[in-house]
């Protein structure tokens, strides 16, 4: 059984970690001697720790086995699940491919990625906003991913907390749809700032619509400078070649020099 | 919504340094939370309360420390205040800020018995 979590699986937790700062503070210096015994507890400890420790966990798991995990992040109906079963179509023959795929409710997006001929395991989150990485942590437990293959996590339709939960991934891929403002990235300045790579689908609408890609693209650079951007159609497969020669350059790099000491 | 998981992880903190400190009941808390960290502070109050119902924090007050966003321009290395993130460098114009403060949501510390 899973120590940290009492959860009845078994998966490693680094609890080295997690640092408690509680040595600052010798137990109860109380307040008001007399009344109740309170006293004050210093914890400084980041809200998103026990997160982060689980992150830590699925990061050794992928990079000891040269996995390439990214994290999916969009609004819903950017076109996600559309990209993935075009990727898969493209890439299967030459790539171990899986999808663990986050949605509040149903599982019909990991039916459609298992019609593409990939191995899918679905979480629902119920009211849950975002996918984390304890559940993650789990996920792999059912999918046991080939080694140097690559997992694509795609996360509940949310431009906002999915940015704060780590699940472990080599890199944030967010998708922004043309059907969508130009300046999402100004609304939500976090997730682009957390994204390595954003991909601008549906280019196949642009004739019908008044979509500034140059204006988006800018205002992404405004909040993340170094943010990678391809612009595709997933529809037409305009485009999707450079996405399937970034995803094989990412798998290569995440083969390469993790320490195994 | 936002606000109401990260309370879910205040409480899963708050549950572990129970065990860890042994307390059992919380009185007060405070929490850093950074004015760059898409956190808006009365949505957060009015969730702990909420999630804190039946729990060790029920009727715990929550005390928000907000702490202001600072960074530091990659292209003149002044050190900046800023609103938000995609705010430009007021000292040169750069987009190039990086975040050194103010992103942060972090439990400071408790009062307890
Ligand atoms: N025109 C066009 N429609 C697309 C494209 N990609 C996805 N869609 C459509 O957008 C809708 C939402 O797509 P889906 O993949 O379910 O989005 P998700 O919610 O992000 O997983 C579906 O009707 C797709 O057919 C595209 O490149 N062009
Ligand atoms: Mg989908
Ligand atoms: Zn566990
Ligand atoms: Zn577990
Ligand atoms: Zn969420
Ligand atoms: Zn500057």
């Amino acid at each position: 059984m899973c120590g940290v979590c009492g959860c009845g699986q078994d998966h490693a937790h680094d609890e080295q970690h997690e640092h408690q700062h509680h040595d600052h503070q010798p137990a109860g210096h109380s307040h008001a001697p007399g009344l109740s015994p309170s006293r004050m507890v210093r914890i400084e400890q980041d809200i998103l720790a026990k997160n982060n420790l689980y992150a830590a966990d699925n990061r050794r798991y992928f990079g000891e086995r040269g996995i390439l995990a990214l994290n999916l992040v969009s609004s819903p109906g950017s076109g996600k699940t559309t990209l993935l079963t075009e990727t898969i179509a493209r890439l299967r023959a030459d790539l171990p491919l899986a999808v663990i795929e986050g949605d509040q409710q149903t599982s019909r997006d990991a039916e459609r990625i298992r019609a593409a001929g990939a191995p899918a395991v679905q979480i629902n989150t119920g009211k849950g906003c975002h996918l984390d990485a304890h559940r993650i942590g789990h996920a792999l437990h059912s999918l046991a991913l080939e080694p140097a293959s690559v997992l694509f996590i795609e996360n509940v339709g949310n431009l906002v907390c999915p940015s704060a939960f780590d699940l472990g991934e080599a890199h944030k891929v967010v998708i922004l749809s043309v059907t969508e403002g130009e300046d999402k990235p100004l609304k939500y300045p976090d997730m682009f700032r957390a994204a390595d790579l954003m991909i601008l689908n549906k280019t196949d609408l642009l004739p019908y619509l008044e979509f500034d890609s140059t204006q988006c693209i800018a205002y992404a650079r405004q909040v993340n400078p170094r943010l990678r951007v391809l612009c595709l159609s997933a529809k037409t497969g305009e485009g999707m070649d450079d996405w399937l020669c970034w995803i094989k350059a990412a798998l290569m790099l995440q083969g390469i020099g993790y320490p195994s000491t | 919504m936002h606000e109401m998981s990260l309370c879910e992880s205040v409480l899963q903190v708050l549950e572990q340094q129970a065990q860890l400190q042994q307390f059992s009941r919380i009185k007060t808390v405070w929490l850093e939370v950074g004015a760059l960290s898409a956190v808006e502070p009365e949505a957060l109050r009015f969730c702990f309360g909420s999630v804190a119902q039946g729990t060790l924090a029920d009727q715990a007050r929550l005390e928000i420390i907000e702490i202001p966003g600072l960074a530091e321009c990659a292209a003149c290395t002044a050190r900046v205040a800023v609103q938000q993130l995609y705010d430009v460098c007021p000292n040169c114009g750069s987009f190039q800020l990086r975040i050194i403060d103010g992103d942060q949501m972090r439990i400071k510390e408790l009062e307890v018995e």
